[in-house]
């Protein structure tokens, strides 16, 4: 006792506010790539919030047809903002944020391979948010209250030229998406860095953790799309500012240009945003069913050449604008294609299944949620792909509901899954699994309840971006079916994040390895120390872990 | 043969198909109930993709048919399967194994799950690139009308250029019959912003796109009201872009030509609104035959009060909705570039006389 009296003035207790700062400075200035990991989710889980109030008011406006809840001008903001939030400050930085987290640990490197450039990449994307909705305050400048961009997420050309799109709010989306685009590209070039360059001794390529693998598509994907978008917003920039004439139709430009511009970026950036949820996939299905992933192989040729395929496919969002029947039929088949890799990752899935001991884990309902999900988003992608259908269907709902069954009832899904397994590692503690079984059935019965029956409107001729519509063409019954399920996605949203708050202070203790996995992040302390691993491994095997479990049958003579 | 490839036309093929179907799935089911079932999508909406009423539309419903029955195949077998494997290889209590017999692949299933996939996307492509080209590249009769549309925001316009009409918002049009085809062709721009043109019963949607012209036909196969609006996000109103299709029996669209062809009403007891309308920043934006209005910003008005509605179809043409019209536009679309007049009470009261009369 003496003696601990006598040590204890030595350490003196810092003040709320010196510790608060030590800890803002600690986190500002951190180049470890899990405290960036955690940054990015962090950051994409306030702007999953922001985006999904955006949804609610436009499911609001649209409940009834001829609704005053939203001014038109106020409604064309709230859908652009939607999308470029979704898709560059959610999607982008959410699954950026697992990746920076995951990858090092799987591939047993003690950091990414640029530690600081990771850094940068993070603040310059983080700022690129910002910038967006700082629009809100000071959007059009001197020409009125401050506004957001009201061009749509693809902010297709001429309606960002100055004549159509006066002030600055354009500007807003084309400099926000701009910065983050350098920060997405300095990520992938990271990823690609540290998995090439960083992997432990014994982690050949032919070993990689599918998530790894598929990580390296990504980050490739991300190299060759953010490129063409970045050209195209320095072009119209130039036509805005310095009098160029790219896209400028009443001096000659191309409207046309733009939209090949943006969906060669367009396109392969879906399967940047859905390859990292099939890598999540690719982990967590195989551990819940207990036994190693069908067809390893097969799995990773299929994720290149998604990788590949996706390059070629970007006009089927421009059936409609009239290509002529070469390129649609061009772009029909090399679609049409695609979807065989993609449903030989979903019967991989299926065979992985197969024969299993399967446990219904909260992280493994969202993943089975994903399987059915996935089939069907794949399934009317089909549909769409055949440019006549497409004809009827392009800039109609139906499209609306399709690819939110891509982002949200597979993305999203396979995100909350991943939060669900992956949370114990990197806070030491497990999510409630009874708060996690409420999220999972509320925010199922929402997303039905929203995304199928938003096909309906689509087929019955109801075109999208329409902040409003009219009474006697049968919408209405629909609108309201799928403004209902909003609220039950919202309620369950809610318990999630308050799920993640709860269990970071009182969660149950998970230990190194709550699941009895397979890799090797689960190899460490949860939440692992600075360094990682104190030993870095060495492996026979692509499941490290199996190989330590069963040593009298290791997967290094199966493989 | 121009319309080889119409295919035998009902009241509402869906339904039609839909009788046929439940009757052969379900025989002890009751024949109306399978039909009301699906009548609930196909028929209560005027817009449905799914009454299709000319022939490119007719020939996207029969690929769209085939392709939904393949998606729906591949779902009820894939899905099945997954239920039936969850089910299966549930983990119950007393498992006594420590784990399930790892498998790491079979080249011979994952061969058969590439292949069969890829013979499916064969016959989904070729059915589909022969609608591409059918609808795409069919030869052109020479006596088929011609009709130039322009999209505004938001509103459109319609140029018959060899009858010398120029008409806006309702696009009337023949109807087209087997024995008599008279497809309309619609050669399309745009005067600002991308629009695209959709009437889903008629064909499906074009993009109009400034500093491109894109052509489309339709051949209606029953006189009547066809609708639609603007289907590519052109501006604040977009959503009021509205399109009506009127498909006219010979008779009746040689009159609707006649009346269009004919000068602008000049009714001396309304000349007071007529004079209104020449002394007011009207003319810049609109034309009256015969009047000093020849602007082109705005729709013409030469026989404003033929059509049944006003704002791009938004509203139905009645001497009060006019008025309050002219008066601010903005009170129906908000952000439509036609500015609120401001005239006096006695003003807009003459010139809606006399525009009502434009007949």
């Amino acid at each position: 006792m003496a003696t601990q009296t006598q040590i204890t003035p030595s350490i003196e207790r810092p003040s709320a506010f010196r510790a608060f700062f030590d800890a803002v400075q600690d986190w500002v200035t951190t180049v470890d790539h899990k405290k960036i990991g955690l940054l990015y989710i962090g950051y994409a889980l306030i702007f999953l919030i922001v985006g999904g109030v955006e949804a609610i008011l436009m499911r609001i406006q649209l409940w009834a047809p001829n609704n005053h809840f939203v001014s038109p001008q106020t409604f064309n903001r709230l859908f652009t903002m939607h999308g470029a939030t979704m898709v560059f400050f959610v999607g982008m930085p959410i699954l950026f944020g697992f990746g920076n987290y995951l990858v090092p640990l799987m591939i047993g490197a003690r950091d990414m391979a640029f530690p600081r450039l990771n850094a940068f990449s993070f603040w310059i994307s983080a700022f690129g948010g910002l910038l967006l909705y700082f629009s809100y305050f000071a959007g059009s400048g001197l020409y009125g209250a401050g506004t957001a961009p009201d061009v749509g997420w693809w902010a297709y050309s001429p309606l960002t030229s100055r004549v159509f799109s006066p002030g600055h709010s354009t500007d807003y989306w084309t400099l926000s998406i701009f910065i983050s685009g350098i920060g997405s590209i300095g990520t992938a070039l990271n990823i690609v860095a540290t998995t090439l360059c960083m992997r432990c001794p014994g982690m050949k390529l032919s070993r990689m953790p599918l998530l790894v693998w598929l990580y390296l598509v990504t980050s490739g994907l991300v190299f060759v799309t953010i490129s063409p978008l970045t050209a195209a917003q320095i072009m119209l920039c130039i036509d805005r500012y310095l009098g160029g004439h790219f896209f400028d139709t009443q001096a000659g430009g191309s409207a046309v240009l733009w939209m090949h511009f943006f969906w060669i970026f367009g396109h392969p950036e879906v399967y940047i945003l859905v390859l990292p949820a099939f890598a999540f996939a690719n982990e967590i299905i195989p551990v819940f069913s207990r036994k190693a992933i069908f067809g390893y192989p097969a799995m990773v040729s299929a994720s290149v050449g998604i990788g590949f395929i996706s390059l070629t496919v970007w006009a089927h969002h421009m059936f409609t604008v009239g290509m002529g029947p070469g390129p649609n039929a061009f772009f029909t088949f090399s679609t049409m294609v695609i979807s065989v890799p993609t449903g030989i990752k979903i019967f991989n899935w299926v065979a992985t299944l197969w024969g299993g001991n399967i446990h219904f884990t909260t992280p493994m309902k969202f993943a089975i949620a994903f399987l059915f999900q996935f089939l069907v988003a794949g399934l009317t992608g089909i549909m769409l792909s055949a440019s006549p259908f497409d004809w009827q269907l392009s800039h109609s709902y139906f499209v609306v509901a399709h690819f939110h069954y891509v982002l949200v009832g597979a993305i999203l899904f396979m995100i909350f899954a991943a939060f669900y397994y992956w949370y114990p590692k990197m806070t030491g503690r497990m999510l409630s699994d009874k708060l996690g079984t409420w999220h999972f059935w509320l925010f199922v019965i929402g997303f039905h309840l929203t995304f199928d029956f938003m096909h309906v409107p689509g087929l019955l001729g109801m075109p999208r971006r329409i902040y409003t519509y009219e009474a006697d063409r049968g919408w209405q019954i629909w609108n309201m079916i799928v403004s209902s399920g909003a609220i039950f996605q919202a309620v369950a949203v809610l318990i999630f994040a308050y799920n993640l708050v709860v269990s970071w202070f009182k969660g149950e203790k998970a230990g190194p390895d709550p699941w009895d996995a397979w890799t090797l992040e689960w190899s460490t302390t949860s939440p692992p120390p600075t360094y990682n691993f104190s030993v870095i491994p060495t492996v026979e095997s692509r499941r490290p872990l199996w190989d330590a479990k069963h040593p009298e049958e290791p997967d290094a003579h199966f493989e | 043969m121009f319309l080889s490839v119409t295919l035998p036309a009902t009241d509402s093929p869906l339904a039609t198909y839909a009788h046929f179907a439940a009757h052969r799935l379900f025989p002890a089911f009751h024949p109306r109930a399978g039909w009301h079932l699906l009548a609930l999508l196909v028929d209560q909406s005027s817009t449905s993709i799914f009454a299709p009423q000319a022939t490119p539309a007719r020939l996207i419903f029969g690929l769209s048919v085939l392709v939904l029955s393949i998606c729906g195949t591949i779902f009820a077998v894939v899905a099945g399967l997954l239920l039936f494997i969850l089910f299966r290889y549930r983990h119950r209590r007393g498992y006594t194994q420590r784990e399930p017999a790892q498998i790491y692949g079979s080249a011979q299933v994952e061969l058969s799950w590439t292949v069969i996939p890829i013979l499916i996307v064969v016959v989904l492509f070729l059915a589909t690139a022969r609608v591409i080209f059918i609808t795409q590249s069919v030869p052109r009769p020479p006596d088929a009308l011609d009709v130039v549309v322009i999209g505004h925001q938001y509103w459109w316009e319609f140029r018959y250029p060899k009858m010398g009409i120029v008409t806006a918002n309702e696009l009337h049009v023949p109807v087209s019959s087997t024995d008599h085809p008279s497809p309309t062709y619609l050669t399309m721009s745009s005067a600002d912003t991308d629009h695209s043109f959709w009437v889903p019963r008629l064909a499906g949607k074009l993009d109009v796109i400034p500093n491109k012209i894109n052509t489309m036909w339709i051949d209606p196969e029953k006189a009547g009201l066809y609708l639609g609006q603007c289907a590519q996000y052109c501006g604040v109103q977009h959503a009021k872009m509205l399109l009506r299709v009127y498909a006219d029996s010979p008779s009746e669209f040689s009159a609707w030509v006649a009346q269009q062809q004919r000068p602008a009403v000049d009714d001396p007891q309304v000349s007071a609104g007529r004079a209104v309308f020449e002394a007011n920043a009207c003319v810049n934006c609109h034309t009256i035959s015969g009047t000093a209005g020849h602007g082109t910003f705005g729709p013409n008005l030469s026989h404003l009060a033929s059509r049944a509605t006003i704002a791009s179809g938004s509203l139905p043409l009645t001497a009060e909705n006019l008025h309050a019209f002219i008066d601010d536009p903005s009170r129906f679309k908000p952000g439509v570039l036609m500015p609120a007049m401001h005239l006096d009470d006695h003003d807009l009261d003459a010139v809606t006389k006399y525009l009502m009369t434009l007949h």
